[in-house]
């Protein structure tokens, strides 16, 4: 076994600096990297670019960098939620590049398995082909997109072992596993972090190769966005 | 004229059975209210969730389960979870049959705008761009004008575009009709709206042809 595991969020992040660019999971509130989050707040670095699906609210999740102008650029598919991101956003302080969501997953995926480029009909014909290849087959249209690269992955699970196998929960699964390895670094945080052994193996989500370091999570909020409820008749 | 849920009722009744469904933000979540007797359908939540259920009862929320919209949802008998990259497989290697999503504009050679409007409003497209490039088969679901009461059917986008030359059919407060080679065909009105009141609605190219039904919705 090899061991991944990193004493707690601060030992974790050993390395993050300025201007570095970063993967990080979750899609809205589900499934984000609280811990790591919160760190790269205390830690203060700045002109960061930071893939991720969305950017948070206006109090958490990436919004929390955001409202600190930690972050020089977005490369998201969704951006609607956030008051702040959107003025920084109008206001030209903050670049953003809007992809489609399939495109940013895919992008993950390429740098996860050492694909440069993948051709999608996502976007052909809109301004996000612009300035790119396009090519035809079987009499469709597909825009050349290429791999991400990252200097950390930042995602969150619901469980991992000491060997940085991973098991998500639910719909907090999205954007995780895709940026898992494709990063140079990729950083995991657990609701609960297990020995080796004592997960079952056919129920591994994301093998622990594509994982650098593990830690056992604190504090998660799971704050959610939309609480939506049926009465019972 | 038809509300909200009238248009969500009406777009049901394309539903087929063995149908796999996305549905997008808006009216098209309204769609799984209406699901017609006897068939078997499945919602898919690009987010990653394939048998999406009703939203929970009070105090059964998670906060690890929710729909594209970030609500809190539930999940059917034979649902299951997966991650973005295969969830967007399941969308561009046309696995899922259906695609119901709202627009700002359609064009009446089914180019579709909803995700932009310059210098006020950047929300982003979100699954949408890949959804439209993938589907064979979408239906928008939207209210024949803005705000400001001018026409959502239009002979050219004016906004950015998600997708072109991809929509089908488009049902809206006032009637439902077909993206043509030639124009948007009237198939049905909506009850109490009359040919003229869509004539008047529509910029782009409108097809009338003989006696245009009201719209059946139960």
């Amino acid at each position: 076994m090899i061991r991944k595991t990193v004493l707690n969020v601060t030992e974790a992040l050993t390395g993050v600096k300025d201007s570095m660019t970063f993967m990080l999971g979750g899609f809205g509130l589900c499934g984000i990297p609280e811990n790591a989050i919160a760190e790269l707040v205390k830690l203060n670095i700045k002109g960061l670019t930071c893939i991720s699906n969305n950017a948070g609210v206006d109090d958490f999740g990436l919004g929390l960098l955001l409202h600190k102008k930690q972050i020089k650029k977005m490369v998201s598919s969704y951006v609607g939620e956030n008051d702040e991101f959107e003025r920084q956003m109008l206001s030209g302080e903050l670049d953003v590049e809007l992809i489609p969501q399939g495109t940013l997953a895919e992008r993950c995926r390429a740098a996860q398995g050492g694909s440069p480029a993948f051709y999608t009909p996502a976007g052909y014909g809109t301004e996000v082909a612009e300035g790119k290849e396009t090519r035809e087959f079987n009499g469709k249209m597909y825009v050349l997109e290429h791999a991400f690269e990252a200097d950390f992955a930042f995602v969150k699970a619901w469980k991992g072992d000491e060997a940085g196998n991973l098991i998500f929960k639910g719909t907090a699964r999205n954007f995780n596993p895709c940026m898992c390895g494709a990063a140079k670094i990729t950083v995991a945080e657990v609701e609960e972090l297990v020995p080796a052994g004592s997960l079952n193996p056919d129920e591994i989500h994301i093998p622990g190769i594509f994982v650098q370091r593990i830690f056992q999570g604190e504090h998660y909020e799971k704050r959610i966005e939309q609480r939506t409820v049926r009465t019972r008749e | 004229m038809l509300d909200k849920n009238g248009i969500a009722k009406r777009i049901a009744k394309e539903l087929k059975d063995k149908y796999f469904v996305n549905l997008g933000i808006g009216i098209p979540t309204l769609v799984a209210n209406y699901i017609p007797q006897g068939i078997e359908v499945e919602f898919q939540s690009e987010n990653g969730v394939l048998g999406m259920g009703p939203f929970p009862f009070e105090g059964e929320e998670d906060a690890d389960i929710i729909n594209a919209g970030k609500q809190t949802i539930t999940t059917m008998p034979g649902a299951s979870f997966f991650d973005s990259a295969m969830s967007f497989s399941m969308i561009r290697g046309q696995h899922v049959d259906l695609t119901i999503l709202g627009a700002m504009e359609v064009a009446e050679n089914g180019d579709i705008a909803n995700w932009k409007i310059p210098g006020k409003m950047v929300k982003g497209m979100g699954g949408a761009m890949d959804l439209v490039a993938s589907a064979e088969n979408i239906i928008v679901a939207m209210m024949h004008t803005n705000r400001a009461g001018e026409s959502k059917l239009l002979k050219k986008c004016s906004l950015p575009l998600t997708g072109v030359g991809c929509v089908k059919k488009i049902v809206t407060n006032l009637g439902f009709l077909e993206v043509t080679d030639d124009g948007f065909k009237l198939l049905e009105r909506a009850p109490g709206v009359s040919v003229e009141d869509i004539k008047n609605a529509t910029k782009g190219n409108l097809i009338i042809e003989e006696n245009i039904p009201e719209m059946i919705l139960d």
